[in-house]
């Protein structure tokens, strides 16, 4: 099958900003009506939901930050009454206090029904086994794809994360087809498995991989391509719209966000002015039918582009690109944006160096000075020093390139420098403004 | 018959930092590997430490447990008249035969002082400084 629901996602334009029109407006007027906290920040932002004539008066609304959940711990600005909610799930509070997001049925169904659409446009559905290796539970990943897994006519194999090697065995007894879990798992899957003696490639039915929640690259795909020989795709998506929603279509050029689902914007992080389509700058999100806890230009803080093109697979929905990195991870060096994730991008290009890497921010007089730490592969080693210094000097070179400042590269001995599990620190700013 | 000339140096990739010499000169005297000959090359941040050792196996699986990169590279090392010209003599012989020198050092061995040199053509080396009567040490005669 190639669409889920081809009366959605292939409807024209046209229509289907009128149909994002009315559901905007819609919702709009229900916030203004019912949810205390958006009708006293519309008024503060001077906006009547009779201002809202077109789908381009978005821009008049106010935002929406993750700090407005925090500060409404755990539940003050849902829109639902407690009875009609159905689930919660609750985000890790990596960057502070956890938030809570509420479900009404109505909720859950689009939420499957967003994943059932993705899932079918990478190519799977009945007869696919798909092994859901992210966290069931308070995370949003395990439950969420495995309903959508389930709605696709899929077979759903809910192993969770942890204990691998059972997980491989699994994955060859029960003949899985397909994996969902983060870019970083199935790396460590794929090395577990060579280390039982087992080949991805070809002692498991393993084609496809639904890979995200953690950044990930162009380069890491065609290595995942050429050691396991899996297709992955990105899927997309944060608890606070709901969990993972939205993925890239077997075209493999951008993610699909479902328009009658939801209203993706790009803003500059700076003005907060709203940018044309291609150009890149801060995601923000308005989902146009949630119940329990709808979200109106919620500032996400990631880092993308938008695609309004339509896509060669046919779906008329926008795209938007791969994430580039996160609002609060850019680095403001001698006036350019940096963004940790190209560099990360960059070196892994890079087969003399490991991957790892750390940044290091200076202020020299009254100029910023950036440098990267890479390590260099024991093969890569020499015992003449212009051969390093060639690697030193690649590597500068490459960064320049890709970044558009100039940096220094400093070369550290294979294995010192820090590992991380989880969430990766590779930046320390010592500038003081 | 060329192969006896082949030396075996150590070469060990080190950051340039306060310290790093030591750990490497440490783990050395407590495994009782004795160095003969040795040199550091560096660039800003970081070097390569080149020694002839009496246990090169020994010192590489040393170092490389305690996390150090190390490689082992060929080397020859010649004997040189320890007065003026000595040098002379042997880079003129490699020079006139288009070898290359990628880098020497020199220490003063038990009877004569010795050049050590990594070269683009080690055999090649070999041969002309054997045909010009010149005298190359092997692994045993270092010390």
């Amino acid at each position: 099958m190639r669409c889920w629901d081809p009366r959605i996602e292939e409807m024209p334009k046209d229509e289907l900003s009128k149909l994002q029109y009315r559901l905007l407006k819609t919702l709009i007027y229900r916030m203004y009506s019912f949810s205390d906290f958006y009708h006293v920040r519309m008024k503060e932002a001077g906006v009547h939901p009779d201002d809202i004539r077109t789908l381009a008066d978005i821009r008049l609304l106010p935002f929406m930050y993750k700090s407005d959940l925090r500060d409404n711990y755990p539940d003050r600005i849902f829109c639902a009454s407690r009875d009609e909610l159905v689930r919660y799930h609750v985000s890790s509070g990596t960057t502070g206090k956890p938030t809570v997001v509420g479900y009404t049925q109505k909720d859950l169904d689009l939420w499957t029904t967003s994943l059932a659409r993705a899932l079918t446009s990478c190519g799977l559905g009945r007869g696919d086994v798909i092994q859901v290796s992210y966290g069931y539970g308070l995370f949003t990943g395990g439950l969420g794809l495995h309903y959508g897994a389930e709605r696709i006519g899929a077979t759903v194999l809910p192993t969770s994360v942890g204990n691998t090697e059972r997980q491989i065995e699994l994955m060859q007894d029960l003949k899985a087809t397909a994996i969902a879990c983060t870019p970083s798992y199935l790396i460590h899957l794929g090395e577990a498995a060579e280390r039982m003696g087992i080949s991805i490639q070809k002692d498991t039915h393993l084609r496809s991989a639904i890979i995200g929640a953690e950044p990930w690259s162009e380069t890491m795909r065609t290595r995942i391509y050429e050691t396991m020989g899996v297709r992955a795709y990105d899927i997309y998506g944060t608890s606070e719209i709901s969990g993972p929603m939205f993925s890239e279509c077997s075209e493999q050029k951008g993610i699909h966000i479902w328009g009658d689902i939801a209203y993706p914007e790009v803003i500059d992080p700076k003005t907060g002015e709203q940018l044309e389509a291609g150009e890149p700058g801060e995601l923000v999100m308005t989902v146009l039918q949630k119940e329990a806890l709808p979200m109106i230009r919620y500032r996400i803080g990631d880092l993308t582009r938008i695609i309004d093109e339509t896509c060669a697979c046919g779906r008329t929905h926008p795209r938007i690109e791969r994430i580039s990195g996160r609002v609060d991870d850019m680095l403001i060096i001698r006036g350019i944006n940096v963004f940790p994730s190209a560099v990360e991008h960059a070196i892994l290009g890079i087969s003399e160096l490991s991957g790892h890497f750390m940044i290091e921010v200076d202020r020299k007089g009254s100029l910023d000075a950036m440098l990267v730490r890479v390590e260099v592969v024991p093969e890569a080693l020499s015992d003449k020093i212009n051969d390093l210094i060639n690697i030193k000097r690649k590597v500068e070179h490459v960064l320049k390139n890709a970044l558009n400042v100039a940096v220094s590269v400093e070369l550290s001995e294979p294995g010192s420098l820090p590992r991380f599990e989880g969430k990766a620190k590779r930046v320390i700013d010592r500038r003081v403004f | 018959m060329q192969g006896e000339f082949i030396i075996k140096q150590i070469s060990v990739f080190s950051e340039n930092k306060p310290g790093r010499l030591a750990a490497i000169a440490e783990a050395l005297e407590k495994s009782s590997v004795n160095i003969f000959a040795f040199s550091i090359a560096e660039a800003n941040s970081f070097g390569v430490v080149r020694a002839l050792v009496d246990k090169p196996d020994i010192a590489r699986s040393v170092l490389e447990k305690l996390g150090f990169a190390v490689q082992f590279t060929d080397v020859i090392a010649v004997r040189m008249k320890d007065e003026p010209g000595g040098l002379y003599e042997t880079a003129k012989i490699l020079g006139e035969a288009g070898i290359n020198i990628e880098y020497a050092y020199a220490y003063s061995g038990k009877e004569a002082a010795v050049l050590i040199l990594r070269v683009s053509q080690a055999g090649e080396a070999i041969a002309r400084i054997s045909a010009a009567g010149g005298s190359l040490l092997r692994e045993s005669d270092l010390g």
